[in-house]
């Protein structure tokens, strides 16, 4: 005879113990592969900051005075391409998500997805072929006429293949990934807050500056941020586009220009050996560093906002 | 009779642009534009630009329409037509470089878009001829097995998200998943280059697996991202049913919810491949580039297509127009597969995707 009814539990069987433990060792994985590209970046770095600066390339006087005009030429043209990529990136994500009418919208959503889609290889050939050439003509322009302005020093470069003309590719290849965040944080504007906005007489733009833009700006900010974090990162195009030099320059449309992070390590690592390896292995890890920052940064921000919206 | 009647004044349009207004002055500015540049060409010599005709023609329709519905309209309308011409103006901004990157791509990379560029590799090929063979071959064993390595660890973290996690690793897991799309490609192949020349004790390794490795890095959050999504929208009410039968839960998540969802993940797993298909930087690093074939993806380098590409462009040998329209046929195909990819995940989210509707 029982008094209490035993609470009912469901039967462990193996299978679900066997399952359930391969999902946690999966998603542990993600987590321990994380951490192993710090630790075995670091273990790679560790030889090119105990080492003598003068076997590294360009025999510079340390270590931080190799890797100090590659950080600023990084940071230098992802600012860069962020301040064109955002406007447009706005401006884009308002057409489709306020202006386009509905039936077309979601093909023009589309179309600037395919500009993600194009691989940076492509971007890389096609910065270097069509679009240096195309911009030169404007650069001897902006030397000759504009000269006195610090960012349009001459002498102008004869090939196009300036940081800024790097900037405009990169800007083309975040242009999708901002637009796509801010077209859905735009998209989730509470539709009483616009109809209010409209029944007052507000035209469009006012209701937009009234209830949309404020309703997204922690969006538009990581969004931006998200942008920045790609750019950063983008290898291909600057090796492909860019006449390098090491030096910290802030002319855009000079022949001299500073390189950056991941376009110095993919021009370099196929012919380097020994110390050679881990200063660019080194290099990387503070590329991995700045985007991993960013990138949480911009997370934390998104997240906070999911809470905030009742979206979810 | 002839008692003159007043017109019927239409009080709700009085003061206000008619509706084809904005669009006739759209194509005004860029008839205005292109027969500028049209005359300067003709006059001054060189080319006919239209990509900057209709850029500048767009910006003066900017002009045009402020002005012109400042004078009509008054101040407020007139910066809502200004924001409006503008938004469309960056949606245009945007078009030029998409169009002009297909239109290049395609008309240069035709030139060799032929069957000895499918048949043949580039052993022993100085100057003309030659082809990509052993850099598809290489882009389709390094990017299948990436796809391997990254579907079982993605799905299962996806479902353990969906169907076990709580609590702080569920949070944690997700948190640096979404980090981990932020992840630059070339930090992606610097990690597999120090871990496998560490474990191996190689420091100057190449090789296939390598890269497989570093593309799973990067496509694994995409694939726990989409699936993760696709398992969330499984309802509920198909789960229950299943567990009221008497299902054990690993049964229920293997042939109940994932069976509905299956549509969804393939459609994921297909956009993730085709956003891995086209790195260049890791691959670069640890697979390095050759002109053989070759099929081991355990030993010696390994060519695939995008580094192909940057290869033909950046070491042209003496002879460089035929480097040039290898790397531009090299980038058709890649467009190709990309565009391919692409359309085989609509498909598959279209057809397959389970009939909810009666």
């Amino acid at each position: 005879m029982t008094t209490a009814a035993p609470s009912v539990r469901a039967k462990q069987r193996p299978a679900d113990r066997i399952f359930a433990t391969s999902t946690v060792v999966a998603g542990s994985l993600i987590l321990a592969a994380l951490a192993a590209v710090a630790v075995f970046l670091i273990a790679q770095s560790i030889p090119a900051l105990l080492v003598d600066p003068a076997e590294l390339k360009g025999s510079p006087s340390s270590f931080w005075a190799y890797v100090a005009p590659l950080a600023f030429g990084t940071v230098w043209a992802a600012f860069l391409a962020l301040l064109m990529a955002l406007p447009v990136s706005l401006g884009i994500a308002l057409f489709i998500s306020h202006y386009a009418p509905r039936r077309v919208a979601q093909g023009l959503g589309y179309v600037i997805d395919l500009l993600a889609a194009v691989p940076s290889v492509v971007f890389g050939l096609w910065g270097i072929k069509v679009l240096a050439p195309a911009v030169t003509p404007l650069y001897t322009w902006l030397t000759e006429n504009l000269g006195w302005i610090p960012l349009f020093t001459p002498p102008v470069s004869g090939t196009g293949r300036t940081i800024l003309t790097v900037a405009i590719v990169l800007a083309v290849m975040i242009i999708p990934i901002i637009t796509a965040l801010c077209r859905e944080i735009f998209l989730q504007t509470p539709v009483l807050h616009q109809e209010a906005a409209l029944a007052l007489g507000a035209t469009r733009w006012e209701m937009i500056q009234m209830a949309v833009i404020p309703f997204g700006r922690p969006g538009i900010i990581s969004a931006a941020m998200l942008g920045l974090g790609r750019a950063l990162g983008e290898t291909m195009v600057v090796a492909m586009v860019l006449s390098p030099a090491a030096l910290i320059t802030f002319v855009l449309t000079g022949s001299q220009n500073p390189s950056t992070i991941a376009g110095n390590i993919a021009l370099n690592f196929p012919e380097a050996h020994g110390v050679g390896v881990n200063a660019l292995i080194a290099t990387g890890l503070i590329l991995f560093l700045i985007t991993l920052v960013i990138n949480s940064i911009a997370r934390i921000v998104i997240n906070r906002r999911k809470a905030f919206s009742g979206a979810n | 009779m002839t008692a003159t009647q007043p017109a019927i004044v239409n009080t709700l349009t009085t003061g206000r642009l008619p509706k084809w207004a904005p669009w006739a002055l759209l194509a005004g500015s860029w008839v205005v534009m292109s027969a500028v540049f049209a005359l300067m060409s003709a006059g001054g010599g060189g080319d006919f630009n239209i990509a900057l005709a209709i850029f500048l023609g767009t910006v003066l329709f900017d002009v045009a329409i402020f002005v012109i519905a400042y004078l009509v309209e008054g101040a407020r309308q007139a910066k809502n037509r200004l924001v409006t011409s503008l938004v469309a103006t960056a949606f245009i901004i945007a078009l030029l470089p998409l169009i002009s990157l297909i239109f290049t791509v395609l008309s240069e990379g035709l030139h060799r878009f032929d069957l000895q560029f499918f048949t043949s590799s580039m052993r022993n090929v100085v100057g003309e001829g030659g082809g990509a063979l052993h850099a598809i071959t290489g882009t389709l064993l390094i990017t299948g097995m990436a796809t391997l390595i990254s579907v079982p660890v993605g799905l299962l973290t996806a479902i353990y998200l969906v169907e076990y996690g709580r609590g702080p690793l569920a949070r944690a897991i997700t948190f640096f998943v979404d980090v981990m799309t932020g992840i630059p490609s070339i930090v992606a192949g610097l990690f597999a280059f120090a871990f496998f020349a560490l474990v191996l004790q190689d420091p100057g390794i190449r090789f296939g697996f390598g890269g497989s490795v570093a593309l799973s890095l990067l496509m694994i959050p995409v694939v726990v991202r989409s699936s993760e999504e696709m398992l969330k929208i499984v309802p509920n009410e198909l789960r229950e049913a299943s567990y009221a039968l008497g299902v054990p839960k690993w049964l229920t998540i293997l042939k109940v919810v994932i069976p509905t969802s299956i549509a969804g993940i393939a459609t994921g797993v297909t956009l993730a491949i085709a956003r891995v298909i086209g790195e260049t930087a890791p691959l670069l690093i640890i697979s390095g580039f050759t002109a053989s074939m070759n099929y081991d993806l355990f030993s010696d380098r390994m060519m695939t297509i995008p580094v192909f590409v940057y290869t033909q462009y950046a070491n042209p040998g003496s002879d460089v127009q035929a480097y040039l329209d290898r790397a531009w046929a090299g980038a058709l195909t890649l467009i190709l597969i990309v565009m391919a990819l692409n359309l085989i995940a609509r498909l598959i989210a279209r057809i397959f995707s389970p009939k909810l509707g009666r």
